[in-house]
């Protein structure tokens, strides 16, 4: 037992190094990073200056310890732009992606859930076809479309939903609601297979045989053992929602760290970027590894 | 391996496969089905709605964008660019992927830890952040664009490959080839391969649909293919700033994104029932 968890961390920490190691060599690719910095209209001599003053003259490896070093301790350098740590940057913005982030995930848990045990439980049926389609319609549905629609729609037309902005709770509705189609998928799939699943096992059979009802048999018997995979997927959900919302915040103008990294790569302002990679990496791993080791210690033969 | 389908499930996969052929062939007749030049402006004929709507013009059947340019054209045009991206990412991430999961799947021991470890690299790499600095970086253009996503998806590819080799490696065909003394280049490439293609061709349609929508996502950035391309999310960028007044200006190229995309997982779904391949997660 806690050689898999000393085993998983270790696999995190190596994780997160790559990924280190990976954000910091793409921000090296256009080559002269100092050029692109001083942008277009810059001499040859400001050019300089920035390369002698941002440390871009010494070897790429020396810069890269430093960087990771320094990150390692909570510090991720300073942004171009805004010439103030990058940390604060991302701090003052977290809340909002978290929020959008969680909220999203929020709708596609009440969504999925729901459809994908009601699916699993009329497997085979009219209902249980009808209620995949919503999600082959999820995954095809173009998420930064959807928002410019509901905007129209929802913002425009109807007038219920703030257009962009988060001055209050309604500004995440429908952001919210964009983000929760790009999960809903995978999460109503997982629960409808869990569901299949548990439902063949021997005990639903012994339940039925005993006479407990089919709604008590579906919601008390086998939901609590379809619903631990989606919980760790959930986590994992999260993770790449948290990444995906680069672009809905970009169509509701939201001012959270998706925004923030759009608007640092736009700018060539590298530092931001370097650490907004980095930081959502790191969330993911944290995720990722917070739901293997959850599994680990309800199902005990997951422990390999 | 076949089994019978219900009736709805065989009009799915067909309207799928009709979608998808339909793509192809306008992707590959683009020159030749276009009613007009798509990058020819005519800004006297600016924002020309639809036929079916007032002031619509039998000359521009899906109207004009806010260049004057035929919006029917540039329609045509961007099936082409999606179709190329589209199978572009695919055969780049499928290589990788592919090339990965059998060898971890094999081989097993340390290799498959190494693949297991850049698979969850991978995964932790935000997608379309790390693609919007590459195009950023390097330039925007149709090949960084397929190039960078090809780069990045190959994780499904990889992730089935693997567990389909593991499948196999221990069926009695690859010990009698091994017995028979067959060099392991042999056995993966003439044994094992061909005995997993049937759930790679469906990961194959998966990652498709996704670099579509992926390429979309990142044009609408302004990150993707440049302009005067006719990208359909760089359409829907380029007319963000009409689609208060014109709402069609943004519907038409939506629509036709969701419809090739859904067109591609039905038939992906279809294929998946026809070959008894399992749905990659």
């Amino acid at each position: 037992m806690r050689f898999f968890f000393v085993r998983r961390l270790v696999l995190a920490v190596l994780v997160c190094l790559t990924v280190m190691v990976i954000s910091f060599t793409l921000t090296r690719l256009s080559g002269d990073l100092a050029a692109s910095i001083a942008g277009p209209n810059a001499t040859a001599a400001d050019i300089a200056i920035i390369t002698r003053n941002y440390g871009l003259d010494r070897p790429l490896p020396v810069q890269f310890i430093e960087w990771a070093g320094h990150a390692a301790t909570g510090d991720l350098g300073r942004s171009f732009l805004y010439h103030t740590p990058v940390w604060d940057l991302i701090r003052a913005r977290l809340p909002v992606t978290l929020t959008l982030g969680l909220t999203g995930l929020a709708i596609a848990l009440v969504v999925s859930l729901p459809l994908g045990i009601l699916a699993a439980a009329r497997e085979g049926t009219a209902l249980d076809r009808a209620i995949m389609l919503v999600a082959l319609v999820g995954q095809a549905m173009p998420s930064f479309w959807l928002g410019l629609v509901m905007i129209i729609w929802l913002g425009l037309d109807l007038q219920w939903f703030p257009i962009s902005g988060v001055d209050s709770w309604q500004g995440y509705v429908m952001p919210g609601i964009v983000l929760a189609f790009s999960a809903i998928p995978a999460l109503m799939r997982l629960t409808r297979s869990g569901m299949i699943e548990a439902l063949a096992a021997d005990y639903i059979r012994t339940a039925r045989a005993k006479g407990l009802s089919r709604t008590k048999i579906v919601l008390k018997h086998a939901l609590r053992n379809a619903a631990m995979p989606v919980v760790s997927i959930a986590a994992v959900q999260l993770g790449f929602i948290l990444g995906g919302s680069v672009v809905i915040e970009a169509v509701f103008a939201l001012p959270g760290i998706g925004y923030l990294a759009w608007e640092s790569i736009t700018k060539n302002d590298f530092p931001v970027v370097q650490a907004v990679v980095l930081f959502l990496a790191v969330i993911y791993i944290a995720l990722t590894l917070l739901a293997d080791m959850m599994n680990a210690l309800l199902d005990p033969r997951l422990r390999g | 391996m076949s089994r019978r389908l219900p009736p709805v499930r065989h009009l799915a996969t067909l309207l799928g496969a009709l979608i998808v052929g339909l793509a192809v062939i306008v992707a590959l007749l683009a020159p030749a089905l276009v009613p007009h030049d798509p990058f020819l402006q005519n800004l006297d004929q600016r924002l020309i709605p639809p036929l079916w709507m007032d002031g619509g013009q039998p000359a521009h059947l899906l109207g004009t964008d806010q260049l004057g340019r035929d919006y029917l054209s540039r329609l045509i045009y961007g099936t082409r660019i999606s179709m190329l991206i589209g199978m572009m990412t695919v055969v780049m991430s499928g290589l990788i992927g592919i090339t990965l999961g059998v060898l971890g799947g094999f081989y097993g021991g340390r290799t498959d830890d190494l693949v297991m470890f850049l698979i969850t690299c991978r995964l932790a790499i935000p997608l379309i952040l790390v693609a919007l600095t590459v195009v950023a970086l390097v330039g925007s253009s149709l090949t960084v664009v397929s190039l960078t996503l090809g780069l990045l998806l190959w994780d499904r590819f990889a992730v089935v490959a693997r567990t389909t080799t593991m499948q196999v490696r221990t069926l009695d065909y690859i010990a009698a080839a091994k017995a028979a003394g067959a060099s392991r280049r042999h056995i993966l490439l003439r044994e094992v391969l061909p005995n997993i293609l049937v759930h790679l061709i469906v990961v194959a349609t998966l990652e498709m649909a996704l670099a579509i929508l992926l390429e979309a996502a990142l044009s609408f950035l302004g990150l993707g293919v440049p302009p005067p391309l006719p990208s359909w999310g760089l359409m829907i960028a380029e007319a963000k700033d009409y689609m208060f007044f014109s709402p069609w200006i943004i519907m038409i190229p939506g629509i036709a994104l969701f419809v090739l995309v859904m067109g591609i997982n039905l038939l992906g779904d279809g294929l998946r029932d026809l070959l008894g391949a399992e749905r990659p997660r």
